[in-house]
C-alpha cells in the first residue's frame, strides 16, 4: 500500500516548535548550567594537573580531555559519558507522551502531516538542542585551554578533539532515542522516565563491570591453567569485553580512549592486547587515520545503536492508537 | 453523489479481541449537520478516528470528500477539521502561537496566515484574549479555540467529537451557535455527542448509537414517528364553539384531546398547523396559541432501549 504524499510533511515544521520549546524551557536552562559548571571544574583540575606535570608534551588540547588531578578521578570525557545521557534523557522522556497526556496528539495528527514527521521532528530537535551545548561546551574547553595553557593547538589535536565531538553528539543520540522509545511506550512521564534512567544506570555502571563479566564467565568459563599462574584466560577476556560493548557507555569511553590517546600504546587496539603485539612496539604516537580506523567499528556501532532504537520507537508509535 | 461528502460502509473497528464499531453504514450529505448520538464507550470515537485516518479500519470501507482515509490521510486532513474530545493545546504558548503552529502545520502562507488567524478569533468570539496563555483559558474557551482552528483550515468538513461536553448551558448555547455558523459557510458537520437534548437543535439528521452499532437514523421527527409511534402532536389554544369538531375534520388529524379549558391536543400523522389555524378562524374562533411539539430525543431514546433491550449484547456474544 503506497502513501500519498512525503513522509517528512510538516518536519521543518515541528522540528522549529520543537526547538524554540527545548531552547526557552526550564529543563534546558538547568541543563546548560549543569554544563558549564561541570565543564569548568573539569577543566580546572585538568589544566593543573596538565600544568604540573607536562612539560614538553606535543598533545596539550587533549590533555584537558583525559587528565584528572590525582586523587579525584573526573576527567573531562568521564563527566561526558555520565552528562550526556542525563541531558539526553531529560529532553527526550516526555517527548511522545506529554502530546498525549495534553491532549494535543490527535489534534496535531488531524493536521495534513504523517506521523513520521512528529517523531522524526522531535529527534532532530532534541539532537540539535543537545548539540548546540555540546558544541559551545567544546569551544569552552578549546578555548580556555588556549587562554590557560598559552600553546596553540596543531592542526591533528584539534580534528581529534572535533571528531570526539562529533561521537559525543552521537552517543547522545543513542540516549536520546532510548528515551524517545520509552516516551512512546509508556504514557506516564515519570515512569519513561525512571525506566530509561534506570536501563541508563544498568548499562553504564552494572552492565560493563560487573554483568558481562559474569555472564563471559558462564558462556567461557576460565581455564584454571591460566589461573593458576594469575593470568587471565583469553577466551574468557575476550567475551567480557564484547559483552560490555553492548552498552554505548563502554563503547563512547573505548572510542575516547583511543581518539585522546594517540601517544598511549594501549589505544593502538581495542580488546586484548597480548604482550607479544606489544614487544617490540616502536614508540611514538599514531596518525589520527590510524586511530580512526581502530575507533571505527565502536563509532557505527554507536551510530547504528541510534538507528536501531529510532526505528523501534518508529514502529511502535506507528501502530499505536491515538486513543488514549 | 458529489453531495455526499462523509460515506461509511460496513465501517469495523476490531481492537484486541474486541470489536468496538460493527459494520455501521451511513453517509452525511453536503451542507448537512450530523449527529453522532449515544452513551460513552457506543463507538462514536472510534468511527470519527476511522474517518480522519487516524485509526486503522478493519474492514469496510469509508470515503471523505472522495477520498479513502485509510490511503490518502493527507488529502483527507487537509480537507477535514477534526475538534477532538476533550481538546487540548500547548499551555504555555499564546493562542495565536498555538494557532500559528497549526496554520504552518497546514501550510499556510505567513501573509494569509495571522489575517485569518484573527479573523477566526474574532468569529468564535476570542479576539480579545488572542495574546493569552492557553493555559488560562476555560474548558469553553478551548472549545471555541478549536472551532477557530477549524475555520483557519478552511475545512470543508468539520468533525466534532463531544463538543459541548463539560460546559455550562450557556456556552453550549453559544458554541451551537458556531457550529449553526459553520453550517451557514456551507461546512458539512459531522458530531458526536452523549448529550442527546443539548445537540438535538443543531442536528440535521442523528444516528443512534449503541455498543457499536446504529440502531436508528434519520431526522428527528422522523425517528418520534417511527419510534413513538404517535407522529406529530400539535397543540392548539383557541377560543369558540364546536372547535374540537372542526379539527376532528382536518385531513390527517387522528384523534382530538381536549386537554384544558379551550386547549386541544391534536394526533397527527404529519404537521397540521395551517390546516388547524384555518379551521378555527373558519369556525369563527379565536386562535391564542399554536405549537407542534418536537419529539425529545432523550424519550425516542429510552422508549428505544426500553423496547429492545437485549440489542448489542446478542451480538456481542
Amino acid at each position: 500500500m503506497r502513501r500519498e504524499g512525503s513522509a517528512l510533511n510538516g518536519l521543518g515544521v515541528v522540528t522549529l516548535k520543537e526547538l524554540s520549546d527545548h531552547l526557552s524551557s526550564v529543563r534546558m536552562r538547568v541543563l546548560e548550567w549543569l554544563v558549564v559548571l561541570f565543564a569548568l571544574a573539569a577543566l580546572y583540575l585538568a589544566i593543573q594537573q596538565v600544568r604540573e606535570t607536562t612539560a614538553e608534551d606535543p598533545f596539550l588540547l587533549l590533555r584537558l580531555f583525559t587528565r584528572a588531578r590525582e586523587g579525584i578521578p573526573i576527567t573531562f570525557v568521564a563527566f561526558l559519558s555520565i552528562l550526556v545521557p542525563v541531558m539526553a534523557i531529560g529532553l527526550g522522556f516526555d517527548a511522545v507522551n506529554s502530546e498525549y497526556n495534553r491532549r494535543t496528539m490527535s489534534r496535531i495528527l488531524a493536521q495534513p502531516i504523517y506521523r513520521d514527521a512528529l517523531l522524526f521532528g522531535k529527534f532532530i530537535a532534541g539532537l540539535f538542542t543537545i548539540s548546540i551545548s555540546l558544541v559551545a561546551l567544546w569551544l569552552l574547553v578549546v578555548g580556555l585551554g588556549l587562554v590557560l595553557l598559552g600553546v596553540p593547538p596543531n592542526a591533528e589535536e584539534t580534528a581529534r578533539a572535533f571528531i570526539f565531538l562529533l561521537v559525543t553528539i552521537a552517543y547522545a543520540g543513542v540516549w536520546l532515542s532510548l528515551a524517545l522509545l520509552f516516551s512512546i511506550v509508556f504514557r506516564s512521564a515519570a515512569t519513561a522516565a525512571l525506566v530509561t534512567f534506570g536501563l541508563w544506570l544498568f548499562l553504564t555502571f552494572l552492565w560493563p563491570s560487573v554483568l558481562s563479566q559474569m555472564v563471559a564467565s558462564v558462556i567461557s568459563p576460565p581455564d584454571p591453567g591460566y589461573t593458576a599462574l594469575g593470568l587471565p584466560t583469553p577466551g574468557n577476556v575476550e567475551w567480557g569485553q564484547i559483552l560490555s560493548r553492548l552498552s554505548p557507555s563502554t563503547l563512547f569511553g573505548e572510542i575516547a580512549f583511543v581518539l585522546l590517546n594517540p601517544d598511549d600504546v594501549s589505544a593502538r587496539a581495542l580488546g586484548t592486547i597480548y604482550l607479544v603485539q606489544l614487544q617490540g612496539a616502536v614508540r611514538g604516537a599514531l596518525p589520527l587515520g590510524q586511530s580512526l580506523m581502530i575507533a571505527w567499528p565502536d563509532i557505527v556501532g554507536l551510530v547504528a545503536g541510534s538507528i536501531v532504537l529510532f526505528t523501534i520507537a518508529y514502529m511502535v508509535f506507528q501502530r499505536q492508537e491515538v486513543r488514549a | 453523489m458529489n453531495d455526499i461528502v462523509i460515506e461509511a460502509q460496513n465501517l469495523t473497528k476490531r481492537y484486541s479481541g474486541v470489536t468496538a464499531v460493527k459494520g455501521i453504514s451511513f453517509s452525511v450529505a453536503r451542507g448537512e449537520i450530523f449527529g453522532l448520538l449515544g452513551p460513552n464507550g457506543a463507538g462514536k470515537t472510534t468511527t470519527i478516528l476511522m474517518l480522519l485516518g487516524l485509526s486503522e479500519i478493519s474492514s469496510g470501507t469509508a470515503r471523505v470528500l472522495n477520498h479513502d482515509p485509510a490511503r490518502e490521510p493527507l488529502a483527507v486532513k487537509r480537507r477535514v477539521g477534526y475538534l477532538p474530545d476533550q481538546v487540548g493545546f500547548y499551555d504555555n504558548m499564546s493562542a495565536r502561537d498555538n494557532l500559528r503552529y497549526i496554520a504552518r502545520l497546514i501550510g499556510l502562507d505567513r501573509e494569509e496566515r495571522d489575517g485569518k488567524i484573527v479573523d477566526a478569533m474574532a468569529h468564535v468570539g476570542l479576539a480579545d484574549v488572542i495574546d493569552r496563555r492557553v493555559g488560562t483559558f476555560s474548558r469553553g474557551m478551548l472549545q471555541r479555540l478549536g472551532l477557530a482552528e477549524i475555520l483557519i483550515k478552511d475545512a470543508q468538513v468539520a468533525i466534532l467529537d463531544e463538543p459541548t461536553s463539560g460546559l455550562d448551558p450557556q456556552v453550549t448555547i453559544e458554541l451551537l451557535d458556531i457550529i449553526r455558523a459553520l453550517k451557514h459557510r456551507g461546512v458539512s458537520v459531522l458530531l458526536s455527542s452523549h448529550l442527546l437534548a443539548r445537540v438535538q437543535s443543531v442536528c440535521d439528521r442523528v444516528a443512534l448509537f449503541n455498543q457499536g452499532k446504529i440502531v436508528l437514523m434519520g431526522t428527528v421527527p422522523d425517528l418520534g414517528r417511527q419510534v413513538l409511534g404517535g407522529g406529530f402532536r400539535v397543540e392548539v389554544e383557541a377560543q369558540g364553539g364546536g372547535l374540537e369538531a372542526q379539527l376532528a375534520r382536518i385531513p390527517g388529524v387522528e384523534r382530538v384531546e381536549s386537554v384544558g379549558p379551550n386547549r386541544f391536543l391534536l394526533l397527527a400523522d404529519r404537521d397540521v398547523r395551517p390546516e388547524a389555524a384555518a379551521a378555527v378562524v373558519a369556525g369563527g374562533g379565536r386562535l391564542t396559541r399554536l405549537a407542534v411539539e418536537e419529539p425529545s430525543l432523550e424519550a425516542i431514546y429510552q422508549r428505544y432501549f426500553q423496547e429492545h433491550p437485549h440489542e448489542g449484547e446478542r451480538h456481542a456474544a
